[in-house]
């Protein structure tokens, strides 16, 4: 029987298939084009920082360097990554259906992030943008002479792939549920897609407006934003921040999802508290979207806009900790093995935590006024969406690499990028903790001499941390043409996915399955008590 | 899937009533009412963007599940306009603190 993969050849059995799994591969090809895209974009920024003085460009093409980067690992890698390549490929297979509710809206939402990409590119090739990827007006709409209507298009378009996804999910995990798949029998990387979904569909429209809003008031010179006009700046900082403080949770959601599924499978148990890491995920998504003007403490909101703000933000802390317990709960006494999963899975229990907890202590008002816009900023996200999204979607495709492609990938070498890729990080972003706390702000191509140490160990580190992706790209590559065929089930762990081939038939299941119990029950252990 | 099919003279009505309301946003936009020229234009564009859901988008003969979906996009823009306004009422009134 041909499976996904063999089942159709030539350039059209891809570009126009309505098959789930392989337009997972269309995204896993066009997100890590852009993954490395803005990879290169990191690399100029590090290096422009190796010394004090600007001596690799000008302040205007930094400006540039930093603005591509945030755009494109935003908008083109991370909020795509984990959902539009292993969200399609196993949302499906997970729940006991043959494809996604609407194959058709699938494939079109991968054609409207190309078409997206494209005007990003065009943006970049003509000559960039440098607004920083937050597009803050009135610099946006009125003084910065770069593309910035081209790139904001580029969002605008990207933002309906997302909400085609988003839709596509909820609807796939309300009415394409096996028989027996009941909601409290789902795996957890399900309900973690169906919170991010809901953000997808309720926050995307309002970025894609506001966006669209700075391209009017630059083209036509209507006064929304711009002060001069008659707009308020404030109001683009709350519209924007709207969106995209939830935004961090499309980020982050569904990588928490691939850590339940790969912390229950490298320590044979069920997860702790199934309900509890179920249900944070949706409020998560819920409170998300409280919380967005913890961004413009010191940018002119009122002061007690600020303290409900502040309030609200230690509020969303405590689900994603729930999560954290409850994970090194499952840990605990588990038969744990120490795969390259599940490395990237440790990787993100600790990179993650510190990355919230660093979040706790910029939700506080009186801090942030020390180290907002400085590099302590760019520290604590780049230690949840670096060390925590990317360990997680790096665990997931590692998890799920044999299923994809029906090879086995060398664990070995896995095991050392994935060391690698933890140490590098460490480097590149713990001393800009320091820095931003010395007062570095972010954003500024040269810097004061005192500063340079911290620098030169984050650039040193950014090297590593390059060999570490460089080296999964390598070696899966190499995988595909002669690694070991992988059999149905090589970690030997629960979940529908592991009960057919590897690499799946088209139609997923040649009989529909039943199912009749949780998809992730182990055997039931005798249950630990913590303390007992 | 939702079979109902509505008159056309339903839709001519409810097209008139979008007209005219525009015609009003343009009318009004000439006189200075203060602070209730932003809640006039709201409360106008309010009603046009019900009637366009309820009629054009097939909402009034839908499902629960659809009413459902609809009432909390609405809440959703709800919570943007309350917690957004939490900043622009209270601005100033901690002295020093800009308007
Ligand atoms: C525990 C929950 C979190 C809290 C309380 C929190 C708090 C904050 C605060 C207060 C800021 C603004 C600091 C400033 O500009 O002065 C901030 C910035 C940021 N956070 Fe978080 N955060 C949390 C989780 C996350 C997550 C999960 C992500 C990403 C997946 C994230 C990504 C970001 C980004 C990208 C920025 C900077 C945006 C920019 O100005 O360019 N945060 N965070
Ligand atoms: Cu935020």
């Amino acid at each position: 029987m041909p499976n996904y993969l063999t089942n159709g050849h030539g350039l059209a059995s891809w570009l126009l298939t309505k098959d789930h799994k392989r337009i997972a591969l269309l995204y896993l090809a066009s997100i890590t084009a852009f993954f490395f895209l803005g990879g290169m974009f990191a690399f100029l920024i590090r290096l422009e920082l190796l010394t004090p003085a600007g001596d690799v460009m000008t302040s205007e093409s930094y400006n540039k360097m930093f603005t591509m980067h945030g755009v494109v690992m935003v908008f083109f890698f991370l909020i795509p990554s984990i959902p539009a390549v292993l969200g399609n490929f196993f949302i499906p297979i997970m729940i006991g259906a043959k494809d996604l509710a609407f194959p058709r809206i699938n494939l079109l939402s991968w054609y409207v992030y190309v078409l997206g990409g494209l005007f990003t590119l065009v943006a970049a090739l003509g000559g960039g943008v440098d607004t920083g990827w937050t597009f803050y007006t009135p610099y946006s709409t009125a003084a910065s002479n770069t593309h910035v209507i081209t790139a904001g298009l580029g969002v605008f378009i990207t933002g309906f792939s997302s909400i085609l996804t988003g839709l596509n999910f909820i609807v796939t995990i309300h009415r394409m549920r096996a028989p027996g798949m009941t909601w409290f029998r789902l795996p957890l990387f399900v309900w973690s897609h169906y919170a991010t979904s809901l953000i997808m569909i309720l926050g995307t429209p309002v970025i894609a407006i506001t966006v669209l809003l700075v391209a009017v008031e630059r083209g036509l010179h209507l006064g929304i934003f711009d002060p001069a006009l008659g707009g308020d700046p404030i109001l683009f900082q709350h519209l924007f921040w709207f969106y995209s403080h939830p935004a961090v949770y499309i980020m982050i959601l569904p990588a928490m999802g691939v850590i339940s599924e790969v912390v229950q499978a490298f320590s044979r148990k069920n997860v702790f508290g199934y309900s509890f890491v179920a249900f944070s995920s949706l409020a998560i998504a819920i409170i998300g979207f409280l919380v967005w003007g913890h961004h413009i403490f010191v940018a002119g909101q009122s002061v007690y806009a600020g303290l409900i703000f502040s309030i609200l933000s230690f509020l969303v802390a405590i689900p994603s900790a729930v999560k954290v317990f409850n994970w090194t709960a499952t840990i605990y006494k588990g038969s744990v093995s120490f795969d390259a999963p599940m490395l990237y899975a440790f990787g993100f229990l600790g990179l993650f935590t510190i990355g919230g907890l660093t979040g706790l202590f910029l939700a506080t008002v009186g801090l942030d006024v020390h180290v907002h816009d400085t590099y302590f900023i760019i520290a604590h996200f780049h230690y949840i969406m670096v060390g925590g999204a990317i360990m997680g979607y790096l665990a997931g495709l590692h998890y799920w690499w044999p299923k994809i492609s029906g090879k086995m990938y060398p664990e070995g070498w896995a095991r050392f990028a994935a060391l690698i890729v933890f140490v590098g990080f460490n480097l590149t972003f713990f001393p800009q903790f320091v820095l931003g706390y010395l007062g570095m702000p972010r954003r500024y191509h040269v810097y004061p001499p005192e500063f340079q140490v911290l620098n030169v160990l984050s650039t040193a580190g950014a090297t590593v941390l390059a060999v570490g992706y460089l080296l999964p790209m390598v070696y899966f590559t190499w995988s595909i043409f002669a690694g070991e065929k992988a059999p149905m089930n090589p970690w030997g762990v629960k979940g529908l996915e592991w009960e057919i081939p590897s690499p799946p038939p088209t139609e997923n299941f040649v009989v529909s399955p039943i199912v009749t119990h949780r998809t992730h029950q182990y055997a039931p252990s005798k249950e630990v008590g913590i303390g007992g | 899937m939702s079979g109902h099919v509505a008159p056309k003279s339903l839709y001519c009505t409810v097209f008139v009533t979008l007209m005219v309301f525009t015609g009003l946003t343009v009318w009004v936009a000439f006189y200075d009412l203060g602070l209730y020229s932003n809640i006039v234009a709201l409360g106008i564009a309010c009603i046009k963007a019900t009637l366009v859901i309820l009629f054009f988008m097939h909402v009034r003969w839908s499902t629960r599940l659809t009413w459902v979906v609809v009432m909390s996009g609405f809440f959703w823009l709800l919570i943007l306009f309350g917690l957004g306004m939490s900043d622009y009422l209270s601005r100033g009134w901690v002295q020093g603190t800009l308007r």
